[in-house]
């Protein structure tokens, strides 16, 4: 007993749990909150990555930069007489955006705003104008992401979990495949899918022609502007299903076999035993999985970056990315910082609502 | 424990085998070439004949890949670790001289003397880099093709233009015997957009800045030229005469030599390859001119002292030493690049007279133009590059370029019109 007792009195010394969480806090402190710290404050500021120029405080000019709307009417373009010229299709002429937003002393709170989308009312053309186009259409692409992967992936990944907690023979075996992709890097699993997309002789493009005897034409996924957002989430909802298929079946797991059985007795069908006994049993377990699913959907990077560089036509851009791509490639770490405050002002938004929402009542 | 020993015996060994004779101080030296056993071996022999030519100093080498090249540097800078000598790309050297990175360099009167314009990296008045190379973009064609189809041979004294160019390319398409007429490598998505397609944008007279000022990229990169440019080149992808931007980079390195493609835009480091799997049939060409004189992109890889480095005149002494012509001429039969001076090109196997390269030779000296030399550039080209994808992707051409052009104008704005720091 004697050798064990400065062990204990070690142990219990009340440094001692400082001591081991000092190698995590340490770590946090550095890589997570004083880079948080860094980047609200450089969002502030015109910091460059390289620069013999001093920083200076520029209050709220970068986010004004990146969220500044305008909304511009157009009216039709009229002749001499006052009546709408119409071209040969009966079309109404309007006049360019362009000689609104450039050179035009009329409109300077529209100086180099881009053309955004448009309707028509009545035969006047309404045009929403964005300061920074490419960061507009990065949010709107993150918030597609978000809202189809989080319900189809949570979903999904609740439904292989419940064909997998069952005992059957070598049942191991579909949930190491199931799991697989979870383990290969990202990058890897990127570049493959690249090759399964392309164009030409991708394994996509030949299946396709395969299953319908020929009749399909290629598509060139990733060069399409309007696929490829698509083929990114795809990619993603099943690169990371696996994993939260784990979470899922754990919660399964937890819930009592006696439940079951009772509900057996009690006459329940298969649909009843779900909606009774499963679902309200995985309730926990649902919430952490939209949270977390919502939050690794707002951090999409690494499949843009090797898939698409956010092309084509800025169909694939999203915030993190941008967030890089100005911050280091551009050398604009303001802009970059900006960017991510932004972003984290919408992931604690929608974590607290989701938070709220899903409270115990 | 004797593994222990055994480490220190060999660790104390090591340190005093590499310990010269004589007190010489060192020189770190680094190069983007990791991973290239020629090149270093090349760089190699001329640090060693170095390092014993003279008693003062001593280089050592550090090698990097080419793709993480940059970032180290400009970490290593943030982080105050800079070597003594570093390697620089040409159109970011003024990019880095005017960051504090780089200083002038200290070199003998008349040592660049008949080097190509563009192996010399000047900014402000001043030389702060200098490339052992230059390279040069050409056409590559069959003679056999161009023949068949009646298509004119261009020189270098009467260079396609626009319109013949144009011709020919449909021309080969609409023989039916390729899957495109035009390679222009749309899947290299780094530094060769700029490099390779902005000699187009100035040969129509554009630019992606003005280059009195360096203050403005309005007017020359939105102007009449620039989008008559933007329109020439997305009816390029429209009519399908060139592979779009998720072409394989497979395809693009066997697709000219298969046949798959009737011609390819391409640089001088594809020449040796591409010559032995074509022949005699393969030719050179210059590029078009599409109003405003042909032009290509000049300035490669360059060496440049870096601003901290102890021993700036050693790291000088190193970069005229190694620009004798016999070195050039070893990089040039080595890697296939275009020696900068006309005495190293005639000992070269390649770029001598009847050499099979000798007409990149000619290009470089006749059409090579410069990227802006200004430290704006290294955004400008990644706007212009992500106008020139857009473009191909079906954006409209005069909002694509307009954005670059605003978004080019705020960078120069955001950086008080990059002047230098006082």
């Amino acid at each position: 007993m004697s050798t064990s007792g400065p062990q204990k009195s070690l142990q219990r010394h009340p440094l001692a749990g400082w001591l081991m969480i000092a190698p995590a806090a340490v770590l946090i402190a550095t890589f997570l909150i004083a880079p948080f710290i860094l980047a609200f404050g450089y969002s502030f500021t015109n910091q460059r990555l390289i620069s013999p120029n001093p920083t200076e405080f520029v209050g709220l000019r970068n986010f004004e930069q990146l969220i500044g709307v305008g909304t511009l009417v157009l009216s039709p373009e009229t002749d001499d007489a006052g009546v709408v010229v119409r071209d040969d299709d009966g079309a109404l002429q309007y006049p360019t955006v362009r000689s609104f937003t450039r050179a035009n002393d009329d409109f300077p709170h529209l100086q180099g705003m881009q053309e955004w989308f448009g309707w028509n009312w009545g035969d006047d053309r309404v045009v929403v104008l964005a300061r920074d186009l490419v960061f507009m259409k990065a949010l709107t692409n993150t918030l597609i992401f978000v809202a189809v992967v989080a319900p189809v992936q949570s979903a999904l990944a609740l439904l292989l979990a419940l064909m997998i907690n069952q005992k059957l023979r070598g049942i191991n075996i579909f949930r190491t495949i199931y799991f697989m992709p979870v383990v290969v890097s990202i990058v890897v699993v990127s570049l493959l899918w690249r090759f399964i997309y392309d164009g030409r002789n991708g394994l996509l493009n030949n299946l396709l022609e395969f299953l319908s005897f020929g009749l399909f034409q290629p598509i060139d996924w990733l060069g399409n502007p309007g696929t490829a957002l698509w083929a990114i989430i795809a990619m993603s909802i099943w690169q990371a299903v696996g994993f939260h298929m784990v979470i899922w079946l754990s919660g399964l797991q937890t819930i009592p076999v006696s439940l079951y059985e009772a509900a057996e007795i009690e006459g329940a069908n298969a649909w009843q035993k779900f909606r009774f006994v499963t679902w309200p049993g995985l309730r926990n377990t649902a919430v952490l999985i939209i949270v977390v699913i919502t939050m690794q959907a707002f951090a999409l990077f690494a499949q843009v970056d090797v898939m698409t560089n956010g092309g084509p036509v800025d169909s694939t851009q999203v915030l993190v990315f941008q967030a890089v791509q100005r911050g280091y490639e551009q050398q604009n770490i303001a802009g970059g910082s900006a960017i991510s405050v932004i972003l984290f002002v919408i992931v604690l938004t929608i974590s607290l609502t989701q938070r709220y929402l899903t409270r115990e009542r | 424990m004797t593994t222990i020993k055994m480490l220190a015996g060999a660790l104390a060994l090591t340190t005093a085998l590499s310990t010269p004779a004589f007190a010489q101080t060192e020189l770190s030296l680094w190069y983007h070439g990791a991973g290239n056993e020629v090149e270093r071996e090349i760089l190699l022999g001329i640090i060693e004949d170095f390092n014993t030519s003279q008693p003062d100093w001593t280089v050592v080498l550090e090698e990097f890949p080419q793709a993480a090249y940059n970032d180290s540097v400009v970490a290593a800078a943030v982080s105050g670790n800079l070597p003594d000598i570093i390697d620089v790309d040409g159109p970011v050297m003024p990019n880095w001289a005017w960051a504090g990175y780089m200083q002038p360099l200290q070199l003998s009167e008349g040592a660049l003397d008949g080097f190509l314009p563009g192996a010399i990296g000047e900014y402000n008045g001043e030389v702060y880099s200098v490339g052992l190379w230059d390279a040069a973009v050409a056409m590559y064609a069959r003679r056999s093709v161009l023949e068949e189809y009646g298509i004119r041979i261009p020189t270098l004294e009467e260079p396609w233009t626009l319109e013949e160019f144009d011709a020919a390319l449909v021309t080969l398409d609409a023989s039916g015997e390729f899957e495109y007429a035009l390679d222009l490598g749309m899947a290299d998505q780094g530094e060769w957009y700029p490099y390779a397609f902005g000699p187009f944008l100035w040969s129509f007279g554009g630019d992606m800045v003005d280059r009195t000022t360096y203050e403005t990229a309005e007017g020359v990169l939105n102007g009449d030229e620039a989008v008559a440019f933007g329109d020439w080149w997305q009816s390029l992808f429209d009519r399908d005469l060139v592979p779009g931007t998720s072409q394989d980079m497979a395809d693009r390195e066997t697709g000219f030599i298969e046949g798959d493609y009737a011609l390819q835009w391409n640089g001088n480091w594809f020449g040796v390859q591409t010559l032995d799997a074509v022949g005699d049939d393969l030719l050179f060409l210059p590029a078009p001119d599409f109003g405003n004189g042909p032009k290509i992109g000049g300035a490669s890889w360059q060496f440049g002292v870096s601003a901290t480095s102890a021993n700036p005149e050693g790291a000088s002494a190193f970069i005229e030493f190694a620009i004798q012509d016999e070195y050039l001429a070893a990089f040039s039969d080595g890697i296939g690049l275009v020696p900068a001076t006309a005495e190293a090109a005639a000992m070269t196997e390649n770029y001598s007279e009847g050499g099979p390269l000798e007409v990149f030779f000619a290009l470089s000296e006749a059409q090579a133009m410069l990227r802006p030399v200004t430290p704006g550039y290294v955004f400008q080209a990644l706007e212009f590059r992500k106008a020139l994808s857009d473009i191909s992707n079906g954006a409209d051409v005069i909002t694509a370029l307009d954005a670059a052009t605003d978004a080019i104008n705020a960078d120069i704005e955001r950086n008080n019109g990059y002047a230098v720091a006082q």
